[in-house]
């Protein structure tokens, strides 16, 4: 079965929305979970991506992405109307939703999709949801209403200061977690090496932490360990012992190294890629 | 022996046995035939499959070494008791689709298991030929004799018969061996089945796992066809446990019962430092870029990528390994070392795959045991650290245990390391079906007739017995779905 594209923008830069036709995968996501897709054919690259929010009522969910290697140029480049071959879901634990009196949330660039629906389950939840939204600049910048709507406070930065205030989101997160009394947890989600620093300031005022990992993946089920993480010294796969986990335990600077495994074949493969649509681009 | 010296020995059987004076001796006498294959140092560049298979010649000569004991040993060691003397004979005598149809009374998938059943030790094991040669490989060859009439079939194919529909509807979970003999033996009941597969391509382990040198992927797709011919409905991106759970499909979407053949899944790490360095894998991940996502084709045509390596650790003895060692040869690492913590006679992996792999230029560093993966300050993998075993009092398995050797620590320089140590069960089907009985290991528990704790609800294959085989799974699909239709039988409307 394929998935058609029933909607779709550019956020911004680099930056893409689409509401996509996956019934099954509606009905069933809880907050926190994701979708692996490939393209087009059997030897599609298949990716990860943390599902941004669902309508079960028309069949839908919402992906958000950042274009930056060929699968997810490639997804960019599709319109509305166009079909994904395959998307299979949802994948790994749900988030655990309690009440813990306060919550700080934080999200970095397009990491603020996938939060969305765990901040709202949050709020839904009954807790005093703080929310940090940070992005590099102004034109980068998405979700800000949806934040406001469900947030009882929200923070925004841009890193060079061209909208809200000019920091990096572990300010923001350092004042609030100072606050008395202090977040009951916090739920961080971004790149990683900004989900590093976060954490890093939640482990100086002892808040419990959750970050949610997007490791190289291929079939999504456990069956391949590829996405495996150091989690208190310990190998877990990100597939069924995550995508979250307490981030205070997390072996951040090993992950980024082995997300940088494939960069030269990546870089080649999305080179070739832009290359092609140039050349198609002239033919026209 | 060439090609006419065989024909001309052939018929000289033939007249033999025509005048009724072909002697026990006389079969006895026939050469074990050779299973051509591609050239070694030409199969190092290529994954076109290795073995070639018989000659209607050959096929016919080998059948002829049969004795045709009245006991037929073989069947006892075939778990799913084809009639192996009367398929041979058929051969021997030239009746290949007759041969096929014997086959097909016991075994759906006779072109898989013709290539990858471990017929050493089954039904060639307890070969009265092997036994006089005190050779197993002298035995009848009957897997070859499998695949050649098998493969003879393979654009012919018939559709097998459907049963009139029972309005009955059955659930498979997982499309590999297990799961599609499951599949065929409900829908040749009447029943309406559908086939479950999480990947976006149906076969299993036989797509993913087991490499296109040693199972051509058209095989298996031409066995899911005859499924889809049937009528077997195929659901690929569908994670039984996340996308619906086994509770979901039976009381919402009204199936009446579900097999559960999800294999193994989890693959087993050693528990040693620099397991998660850059250039580790597991054969499982390092399998399913070559084969499912044909990484060899990397740039044209194929997305995934993989290690660039020049220097290679597999460490394991099983059949996994050898398909891991064999795929790096093939992705053109330079060395190619396998580490295997016993001696050759206590590896699990077949022969054929060992001597294979051998021929491919690929190391066998036995009693040795890697303690640890040497990274850089990238964290890629540089070496590996292993220490050296020697045999001491036999374990609970039989077998000698490797005791280590204290102080013997050395270095093998290495770029990739690919562990190949066997699987755990996956916990999917435990985290999201709360009503079905597992054992300590995570494993289904099932009855003599592959049911489980749940009213409707079967299981088999690798969820069951841990590590297993293609013919054990099918073996236990084939139970699962005999106790389906019998079931279902008795089952209201």
């Amino acid at each position: 079965m394929s998935h058609r594209i029933v909607g779709k923008k550019e956020l911004g830069p680099d930056v893409f929305w689409a509401r996509i036709e996956a019934p099954w995968i509606a009905k069933a996501r809880q907050p926190g979970q994701f979708v692996i897709l490939s393209i087009s054919n059997d030897y599609s690259e298949r990716i990860p991506l943390t599902i941004a929010g669902a309508d079960p009522s028309d069949d839908t969910i919402e992906l958000i992405w950042q274009r930056v290697g060929k699968t997810t140029a490639e997804l960019a480049d599709l319109a509305e109307g166009d079909e994904i071959a395959n998307i299979s879901g949802p994948l790994g634990t749900p988030t655990h939703i309690a009440n813990f009196a306060a919550v700080v949330c934080v999200g970095g660039g397009i990491g603020a999709a996938p939060l969305l629906p765990i901040a709202t389950a949050l709020k839904d939840a009954g807790n005093r949801v703080v929310s940090i939204l940070g992005f590099r600049s102004k034109d980068r910048l998405i979700l800000e209403e949806d934040f406001a709507r469900i947030s009882d406070e929200l923070i925004v930065t841009t890193d060079d200061g061209s909208y809200a205030r000019k920091a990096l989101v572990t300010e923001p997160l350092a004042e609030v977690c100072g606050r008395d009394p202090k977040p009951g947890h916090a739920f961080i989600i971004g790149p990683t090496i900004m989900m590093k620093f976060c954490c890093d300031v939640t482990r100086k005022f002892d808040v419990p932490t959750q970050v949610s990992l997007n490791t190289i993946m291929i079939d999504g089920t456990g069956m391949c360990g590829g996405c495996r993480v150091e989690v208190d010294g310990k190998p877990k796969f990100v597939c069924v012992d995550g995508p979250e986990f307490d981030g205070h335990r997390v072996n951040f600077d090993l992950m980024i190294k082995r997300m940088n495994a494939y960069k030269p074949q990546e870089r080649q493969a999305h080179e070739q890629y832009e290359q092609h649509q140039c050349k198609i681009g002239l033919d026209e | 022996m060439t090609h006419e010296e065989r024909q001309e020995l052939l018929e000289s059987l033939l007249a033999k046995q025509g005048t009724g004076t072909l002697k026990p001796k006389d079969r006895f006498g026939i050469p074990p035939q050779d299973m051509p294959e591609q050239d070694a140092s030409a199969r190092r560049r290529n994954v076109r499959e290795v073995a070639l298979g018989y000659t209607e010649t050959q096929a016919r000569l080998e059948a002829m070494r049969c004795l045709q004991c009245k006991t037929a040993p073989c069947v006892q060691g075939c778990p799913v008791r084809i009639r192996i003397p009367d398929f041979v004979t058929a051969i021997a005598q030239g009746e290949y689709g007759k041969a096929l149809d014997i086959i097909k009374e016991n075994s759906l998938l006779s072109a898989v298991c013709g290539r990858v059943c471990p017929q050493e030790v089954q039904c060639q094991e307890t070969c009265t030929v092997g036994l006089k040669f005190k050779d197993v490989s002298k035995a009848v060859s009957i897997g070859r004799l499998e695949r050649f009439v098998a493969d003879l079939d393979r654009n012919g194919a018939a559709t097998p018969a459907v049963a009139p529909a029972t309005s009955k509807k059955v659930a498979v979970v997982g499309s590999g061996p297990g799961g599609i003999v499951a599949a065929a033996d409900t829908r040749r009941a009447g029943h309406d089945v559908t086939v479950f597969e999480a990947f976006h391509k149906p076969g299993g382990v036989m797509v993913y796992g087991i490499p296109e040198f040693r199972l051509p992927k058209a095989i298996v797709h031409n066995e899911i066809e005859t499924l889809k011919n049937m009528g077997v409905r195929i659901v690929t991106n569908f994670i039984v446990g996340r996308t619906r759970t086994i509770e979901q499909l039976m009381t919402e979407d009204g199936f009446d019962a579900v097999y559960i053949g999800v294999g193994a899944g989890l693959p087993s790490f050693m528990g040693i430092e620099g397991e998660s360095l850059v250039g580790v894998y597991s054969a499982n991940e390092y399998l399913t870029r070559a084969n499912l996502m044909r990484a060899y084709d990397f740039g044209s045509g194929a997305d995934t990528p993989i290690a660039v390596s020049r220097r290679v650790a597999v460490v394991g003895g099983g059949n996994v390994a050898m398909d891991a060692a064999r795929t790096a040869v093939r992705l053109g690492a330079e060395k190619v070392y396998l580490i295997y913590r016993r001696t050759e006679k206590e590896m699990p992996a077949r022969v054929e795959e060992v001597h294979h792999a051998k021929q491919e230029g690929v190391e066998f560093h036995l009693l040795q045991s890697p303690i640890r993966i040497v990274g850089d300050e990238n964290s890629r993998a540089t070496a590996i650290e292993c220490l050296r075993y020697e045999l001491g009092e036999p374990d609970d398995s039989g077998r000698r245990r490797p005791v280590a050797i204290a102080g013997s620590e050395f270095r093998i320089d290495v770029d990739t390391v690919i562990i190949a140590i066997g699987n755990q069960a996956n916990p999917l089907i435990r985290q999201t079906t709360p009503n079905l009985e597992f054992n300590r290991w995570g494993n289904i528990v099932v009855d003599e007739s592959c049911r489980t704790s749940m009213p409707g609800v079967y299981a088999g294959g690798d969820i069951v017995l841990g590590a297993a085989t293609v013919i054990l799974a099918m073996g236990q699909g084939r139970i699962a779905a005999a106790a389906i239709n019998s079931d279902l039988a008795d089952k209201p409307q």
